[in-house]
């Protein structure tokens, strides 16, 4: 044992999990929502998923007309009645973007929760135990990063058809390497900190160890992958629904609007494939707004 | 330097064995009847049979599985299930097409974004370097395809300063045709501004931190001359492992973008392929793709290992 230069009369304080540790954990979390809702970019990104998640879930309740049914008068630019134009089917544009949220805000998370769910457990393990373990992941881990994401997941779900399971599945399994990765990365500069020692010394397990010593440590990394690989997993199932084997029609899919109109931009309809689009590109800015104002203050 | 390359070739050999074990588990494994994934399932329980004959999937798994890797071996993917082709010459010049398009989608993004990080790394902190980290994350946030239908929109129909579809007549010039190659390149140089941005700026930054540069600056160097010999080399290393990684997904993104501009390379071959059940053709084209990104990635690392010292001689212990 370390003998200390100047001994004291008091043993020194020793961190048990009492109810001073859960406040203190507490205040903690308390200090670092306080300092990202002064971030005005945290701020502008929460809001904007806002809007989104309540556009998807009031959906036709608050739509100016039917998102599904046209009346048949094909394509009809802005003007004062549409404020975004009709669609090809006459449908108004305005309406079918606002209830175009709905499926890829239910397919986006599930998918990078699967990511991250799957990519912190080997993460985890392959830090921990090192060794033959972890050389034979890496490996593995090394080749699927090797994989185009994108032409993968069309391999995939030409195989398997398409369907939003297939989409969550395919996704959030080509996302958990890459989160395997990073967390894995944390763990090996946790593993040689004392607590980790002093729970193995103890006689711990090391499933112990592991979920109720270093997960705890290492969830704010984890945290942050889950934010990145959300927005990550919307810009692929967005993708993947331009390319038609992502989700399906009718759905009034942003990908799908974009994918189903974009050959009449060319003949001047520039309406119904620009505001899907806007809509994409306004709900992955806002979550790497958002992933961007986490990593900032955790690393803080 | 020799050990280096050797052992960097027969790591890459395994992650590209293991790649075709992944590939070959999507194809063979997961769907129980081949047959019946291209046919549907209206198709005649003897037509089915009929095609898994012709195919050699009514084989035993393992069997197809050395075929595989012997396929992988020789370059012999098979045939197209559409034109009855060998599929391996077909994806090589369809990359070769797309190969141009991302080429000129890197020679526009890399110099732009370097000298940006590097700006927004000397002005830490200050709005300059704000609006760029800002820009960064906003663009590399947008899908390729998103940005490549705004910039048609604003730059091809609106202004119409540009060609909206990317495939210049058969007789064009050189310049002629990169102006129609230009609109869809912009879209992707666009997503990989961010990333090769955000990257140079970090690793400049910490390099500008290090002792080496304060010694540098103390003995009397410019910061010109510091960043030219101390600075840059170290400060870019990160840079080029990032480049690297963005090649492949170059690969993955270019799908899209060749769709919005009637493109015929890599992405529309795949998404031909895709909308055929043409098995052969995407297991070419995910293969082929990964040597892609495995060759960029060896490159990246010498390149690496000649600016640092440290790299090679950490990679030979």
């Amino acid at each position: 044992m370390v003998e200390s230069i100047a001994p004291s009369p008091l043993p020194a304080p020793v961190a048990t999990p009492t109810t001073s540790t859960i406040s203190e954990r507490a205040r903690a979390r308390r200090e670092l929502i306080r300092v990202l809702v002064r971030r005005p970019s945290f701020l502008i990104g929460i809001a904007v998923i806002v809007v989104w998640v309540v556009c998807a879930i009031l959906g036709e309740r608050i739509t100016p007309y039917d998102p599904f049914n046209g009346f048949f008068g094909g394509h009809k630019p802005p003007s004062t009645a549409h404020l975004f134009g009709t669609d090809r089917l006459g449908r108004d544009v305005l309406s079918r973007v606002m209830v175009g949220s709905r499926d890829v805000l239910i397919v986006a998370p599930l998918a990078a929760i699967l990511g991250v769910t799957v990519g912190s457990f080997l993460g985890l393990v392959m830090g921990y135990y090192r060794g033959f373990v972890d050389d034979v992941l890496s490996r593995i881990v090394e080749a699927f990063l090797a994989l185009p994401v994108i032409l993968v997941a069309l391999l995939t779900l030409v195989v398997l058809g398409s369907s939003s399971v297939v989409v969550v599945f395919v996704v959030g399994i080509l996302f958990a390497p890459i989160v395997a990765r990073t967390v894995r990365s944390a763990v090996l500069s946790e593993r040689q900190l004392d607590y980790v020692t002093a729970a193995k010394l103890r006689g711990e397990s090391g499933l112990f160890i592991l979920s109720r010593e270093i997960f705890p440590n290492v969830l704010g990394p984890t945290v942050v992958e889950l934010t990145v690989r959300f927005g990550y997993a919307i810009f692929t199932v967005a993708t993947l629904s331009f390319l038609g084997v992502g989700l399906q029609p009718p759905s009034p899919d942003w990908g799908l609007s974009v994918s189903q109109e974009y050959a009449n931009m060319v003949a001047g309809v520039w309406w119904p494939t620009l505001f899907p689009a806007l809509a994409i590109a306004s709900t992955v800015v806002a979550v790497n707004l958002i992933a961007d104002s986490l990593q900032s203050v955790l690393n803080e | 330097m020799a050990r280096f390359i050797a052992r960097r070739l027969l790591l890459a050999l395994v992650t590209l064995w293991l790649l075709a074990t992944i590939v070959f588990i999507i194809t063979n494994v997961l769907p129980n009847d081949v047959g019946r994934t291209i046919l549907g399932p209206f198709a005649p329980q003897e037509t089915v049979d009929a095609l898994n004959e012709r195919l050699g999937t009514n084989r035993p798994i393992l069997i197809r599985y050395v075929d595989s890797l012997r396929g992988l071996v020789t370059l012999d993917f098979g045939d197209s299930f559409v034109s009855g082709k060998e599929v391996f010459p077909q994806v090589i010049g369809a990359v070769g097409r797309s190969a141009k398009l991302a080429g000129l989608a890197l020679l526009i993004t890399i110099p732009i974004s370097i000298a940006a990080g590097l700006y927004a790394a000397r002005r830490r902190d200050r709005p300059a370097d704000r609006a760029i980290v800002l820009l960064g994350v906003t663009l590399s946030s947008i899908p390729e395809f998103v940005t490549g239908t705004i910039l048609v929109v604003v730059v091809g129909v609106q202004l119409g300063w540009l060609p909206v579809l990317a495939t210049a007549p058969a007789t064009a010039d050189v310049l002629t045709q990169i102006r129609f190659l230009l609109m869809p390149a912009l879209a992707m140089a666009i997503v990989y501004f961010g990333y090769i941005a955000r990257m140079t700026r970090a690793g400049t930054i910490e390099v500008l931190q290090a002792d080496y540069t304060r010694t540098a600056l103390m003995k009397g160097l410019t910061i010109g001359q510091t960043m030219r010999r101390h600075v840059l080399r170290n400060a870019l290393v990160p840079t080029v492992a990032v480049i690297a990684v963005q090649v492949g997904y170059l690969f993955g993104g270019i799908i899209a973008v060749e769709k919005i501009f009637n493109y015929n390379g890599m992405g529309s071959t795949m998404l031909f392929a895709a909308q055929h059940k043409d098995l052969p053709m995407l297991t070419a084209g995910v293969i082929v793709i990964g040597i892609v990104y495995m060759v960029a990635t060896l490159i990246a690392d010498l390149i690496m290992a000649w600016m640092n010292p440290r790299i090679r001689l950490e990679a030979e212990r």
